[in-house]
């Protein structure tokens, strides 16, 4: 990567530098603390002992069916969000965006109301059968409700960046609407995509709030990585940093793979896509 | 066709004959694009009509309105830019119409192989568009527009995006192509519409302004959008027995093109009717003085632009041009803000109904 050394005017005061770097001791110091407070010999053991790897198979496959879930319902609220106009389409953003910045513990209680059992969704279900607070399920609904806008935004971005016009194209070539979305839509906005499910997947992964509210705590049904941390804290403070550190590997794992090639939304970089980029910008 | 967009101040009526092509030409904003988009189904007009070859596009004037989706419409749109797909090969772009349409994929290859090999493209089917210069997308993208067998081709400015050597390949390509093809090209370029086109339509204001066959109306503009594509400057006023009369009363003395005027109005026709008068600037010459010595026309202008224009300098004055020599211009001391006389021999001065 090209980091700009020596190449062109930045304007860039050397202040802003300074505050930049304290900005970022204050995000890895942290870390570094923590990492200094492992106990290394301990490690394996702590991280491999049974419950530690209940609690993190749990999170990956509740994670992996949040992320699902995630990509069923926010590619259609993207798409309707960035590409059709109606009343109300603000407002419909807003409260999507929502979790966002709600307390998860408000999310909790507000997924307890609905489908818990006296909830408004709840009660018919329960009358069917069906008992969703304080099971696996009710794990993936609380990490599918925060993670949701993640998703939403990044693909929405995606698609205005990406622009309708390859779409009118594709239309008047023939290919009804089904069609213009798979083969020319999503391929377009697949990095945005990607990055969108990937950050999904780490807030899921995360998710603790919401999680402990509405599913409780149950050792291998709801008792996620997190909450494994939060409970060994109590009594074994050695796990849950050996643990503590298991999740800021995946996260990192997880981030890096996103931004590991940056590129704007819609745009494939190719072996040869330089180049031929740079002659056809040239023949413009 | 028939439509208005009430918002964009958009009515415009217009017909194709089956292998037609049409040149439309305008200012910007003149609505252009809109008249394609409306075509195309990307645009919903207020009200309108069109109908292909018996197919209703949309009829919105009854109490039940049509409207067809883009994709039923079969009419492939050609814009500026090539808007390849970026994920695709060059082939499959120019398969993705007969794939759409339910072609079976090998079919549809066959198809667009043999598409881009009349594009000569056909040593770029395996790569992709970023890998393309862009008059190699462009020629991909006319065949991935010809490959969907449209019913009209529009071609929103082909050759606007091109740099000066790719273009004239694109206009060669495309005249072999739109050669007995229903078509409708958006240009700013008069070559496009003289070596492309049938028929040309001036939109101006998002009203038709003028149209008729390319010839007619470069040789006889009655607009003065078509009278600036066609090099010529455009007096409108009212015929008289002896030319025209200006609506600020300056009478231009001109010779009636008999051709152009409703048969038995008799010669010269007296008329009175509107009309405008037309000259090329090679025949205007430019005087310090008052020039006397008739049948000439004489007007006192004031110089507001010089310009170079081939191997001639342009002068600009009171809405016309002369062309002179460098050395008449050095002699006559021009500059702008100078008042001179235009001067221009009556028997230059073609007069015609408007």
């Amino acid at each position: 990567m090209n980091r700009g050394r020596g190449s062109g005017y930045h304007g860039v005061p050397r202040w802003v530098y300074a505050i930049a770097a304290a900005g970022a001791v204050f995000v890895l110091l942290p870390l570094a603390a923590m990492a200094a407070r492992v106990n290394w010999p301990q490690f394996i053991p702590l991280v491999t002992s049974e419950s530690s790897l209940t609690a993190l198979g749990l999170s990956l496959r509740t994670s992996a069916a949040s992320t699902a879930l995630c990509i069923v319902f926010g590619v259609p609220l993207a798409l309707v969000l960035a590409r059709s106009s109606f009343p109300g389409q603000r407002l419909l953003r807003a409260f999507v965006l929502l979790p966002l910045v709600l307390p998860p513990v408000v999310g909790g209680i507000a997924l307890l109301y609905t489908f818990g059992r006296q909830g408004l969704l709840g009660r018919s279900l329960g009358a069917a059968g069906i008992q969703i607070a304080f099971s696996t399920t009710a794990v993936v609904l609380a990490q599918t409700f925060v993670a949701l806008p993640f998703l939403v935004v990044s693909l929405e971005g995606a698609l205005r960046t990406a622009g309708g016009r390859y779409e009118a194209v594709a239309a008047t070539l023939g290919a009804r609407p089904t069609t213009v979305l798979r083969r020319v839509t999503v391929p377009l906005v697949l990095p945005g995509l990607a990055s969108g499910a990937v950050l999904s997947f780490a807030r899921s992964l995360g998710e603790f709030g919401a999680t402990l509210t509405f599913a409780g705590s149950l050792q291998g049904v709801t008792r996620t990585l997190p909450l494994e941390i939060y409970l060994q804290r109590e009594t074994d403070a050695d796990a849950a940093v050996a643990l503590s550190l298991v999740l800021v590997a995946v996260a990192v794992t997880v981030v890096g793979l996103t931004y590991r090639r940056p590129g704007r939304p819609g745009q494939r970089s190719s072996p040869a896509g330089g180049a031929a980029g740079g002659r056809l910008d040239g023949a413009r | 066709m028939q439509a208005t967009v009430g918002a964009r101040g958009f009515d415009v009526g217009l017909s194709l004959a089956p292998g037609e092509t049409v040149a439309v030409l305008g200012p910007n904003g003149a609505g252009k694009s809109t008249l394609l988009s409306v075509i195309a189904g990307l645009l919903r007009p207020d009200s309108g009509r069109a109908v292909i070859d018996g197919k209703v596009l949309f009829d919105l004037d009854g109490g039940a309105s049509v409207w067809t989706a883009p994709h039923h419409r079969r009419t492939a749109l050609l814009a500026q830019e090539p808007l390849l797909f970026p994920h695709l090969t060059a082939l499959e772009n120019v398969a993705f119409g007969p794939r759409s349409a339910g072609t079976a994929r090998k079919a549809a290859r066959e198809s667009a192989r043999e598409w881009l090999a009349a594009v000569d493209a056909g040593d770029l089917a395996a790569r992709r568009p970023a890998e393309l210069s862009g008059g190699q997308a462009q020629r991909v993208a006319v065949a991935r527009a010809l490959a969907a067998n449209p019913e009209v081709l529009l071609l929103d400015e082909p050759m606007a995006a091109l740099d000066i050597h790719a273009a004239p390949l694109l206009r060669r390509l495309l005249k072999k192509v739109l050669a007995g093809r229903r078509a409708i090209i958006i240009t700013h370029d008069v070559l496009d519409a003289l070596m492309l086109a049938d028929r040309v339509v001036i939109l101006e204001g998002g009203r038709i302004a003028e149209e008729g066959p390319t010839r007619q109306v470069l040789q006889r503009p009655r607009s003065r959008f078509a009278a600036g594509l066609a090099g010529l400057n455009l007096i409108p006023g009212t015929i008289t027995a002896t030319g025209i009369r200006t609506a600020g009363g300056l009478e231009v003395a001109g010779h009636q093109d008999e051709d152009l005027f409703p048969v038995g109005s008799g010669t010269p026709n007296t008329g009175g009717q509107p009309g405008v008068a037309a000259f090329p600037p090679s025949a205007v010459s430019v005087f310090l003085s008052e020039a006397h010595g008739s049948p000439r026309n004489s007007f006192p202008v004031t110089v507001t632009d010089l310009e170079q224009h081939g191997d001639q300098i342009r002068v600009r004055a009171g809405g016309m041009s002369a062309d002179i020599t460098p050395a008449a211009s050095a002699d006559l001391g021009l500059a702008p803000g100078m008042t001179v006389y235009f001067v221009i021999k009556a028997a230059a001065v073609a007069v015609y109904p408007a």
